[in-house]
């Protein structure tokens, strides 16, 4: 199963990346784009018996490693 | 007195940290490799140096936390040996769940290198003891992610206990509360960002550095 992992920083932790690009956006003439926000996005194939199992899996792998939840939380697709 | 200097893929401050413990101490400096799974016996003082781990890879300190000698430095420390990480250390031990918090990005998005006045919040540490009551020192920065976050539960229980140990007197990259450096409960684990490795003799601009690692294991 492929699984997709997307972590942001949270709501309220400042994210000077997105700041950074915003700013460049309105420079660009997108003057109405606010809340920019830049996180990541990881990509994998997972080995577990079914759909469920395998996001419990990928959760744990989150918690563990690929966010840091004092700063960033994360989504997890499983397909 | 013996110290032991961690050496993470892209450490680049661990030379610095062995002459500099030397030098300011006398004591003798092993430099052990990421991969060992076990530290030299009868360690004082363990340093976890400045540098780029494994290139920043996922997050600054993310990679070198999960390092196999990780695992007998996090032993090593609730045992009660002093550990200091600086800069890219201070991230490997919020990373490995040593010290609270974490480290963003500067707020100004700017590489900061320079030298910087830190208040001394809390002298009674056995890192600062050294001190002896001065409430001023001048170490360098050099860091990128060197914003200093934690949540307000947190933020209030470190600075309700004594656990922050200097403050930026002119904030650098953004840190809440001007935070630099703080310990762990226990008072033997300190992260901070600035760099007592590169501020161990006046020819360096500052001698300060020295004193917390001559107090660190003055204390041994």
């Amino acid at each position: 199963m492929k699984a997709t992992v997307h972590v942001f920083l949270k709501p309220g932790v400042l994210d000077v990346q997105g700041k950074a690009v915003e700013s460049a956006l309105h420079g660009l003439g997108w003057a109405d784009v606010k809340d920019v926000r830049v996180g990541r996005v990881i990509t994998f194939d997972v080995g577990a018996a079914d759909k469920a199992a395998a996001e419990a899996e990928v959760k744990a792998m989150c918690e563990k490693l690929l966010a840091n939840t004092v700063i960033e939380g994360y989504r997890v697709e499983v397909a | 007195m013996k110290a032991a200097v961690i050496v993470f893929p892209g450490s680049n401050c661990d030379r610095d940290c062995a002459v500099a413990v030397e030098r300011s101490t006398g004591a003798k400096v092993e430099m052990v490799w990421h991969k060992e799974t076990a530290l030299p016996d009868g360690l004082d003082l363990i340093v976890l140096p400045g540098g780029f781990s494994y290139g920043d890879y996922l997050r600054c300190g993310a990679m070198a936390a999960l390092s196999p000698v990780m695992k007998e430095v996090i032993a090593a420390a609730n045992r009660g040996v002093a550990t200091v990480g600086i800069c890219n250390g201070f991230q490997i031990l919020c990373e490995a769940g040593l010290l609270p918090g974490a480290l963003l990005r500067n707020e100004g998005l700017k590489y900061v290198c320079k030298p910087v006045a830190l208040e001394v919040t809390n002298a009674q540490t056995r890192f600062t003891a050294g001190y002896q009551g001065r409430r001023e020192v001048t170490m360098t920065v050099g860091n990128g992610e060197g914003n200093f976050f934690a949540d307000k539960e947190t933020l209030a229980r470190i600075e309700g206990e004594g656990q922050v140990v200097f403050r930026y007197l002119d904030n650098p990259n953004g840190s809440v509360d001007d935070i630099a450096g703080i310990i762990n409960p226990a008072g033997n684990v300190l992260g901070m960002m600035p760099h007592p490795d590169r501020a161990f003799e006046e020819d360096l601009g500052s001698a300060d550095g020295a004193i917390l690692f001559q107090s660190a294991l003055a204390s041994a």
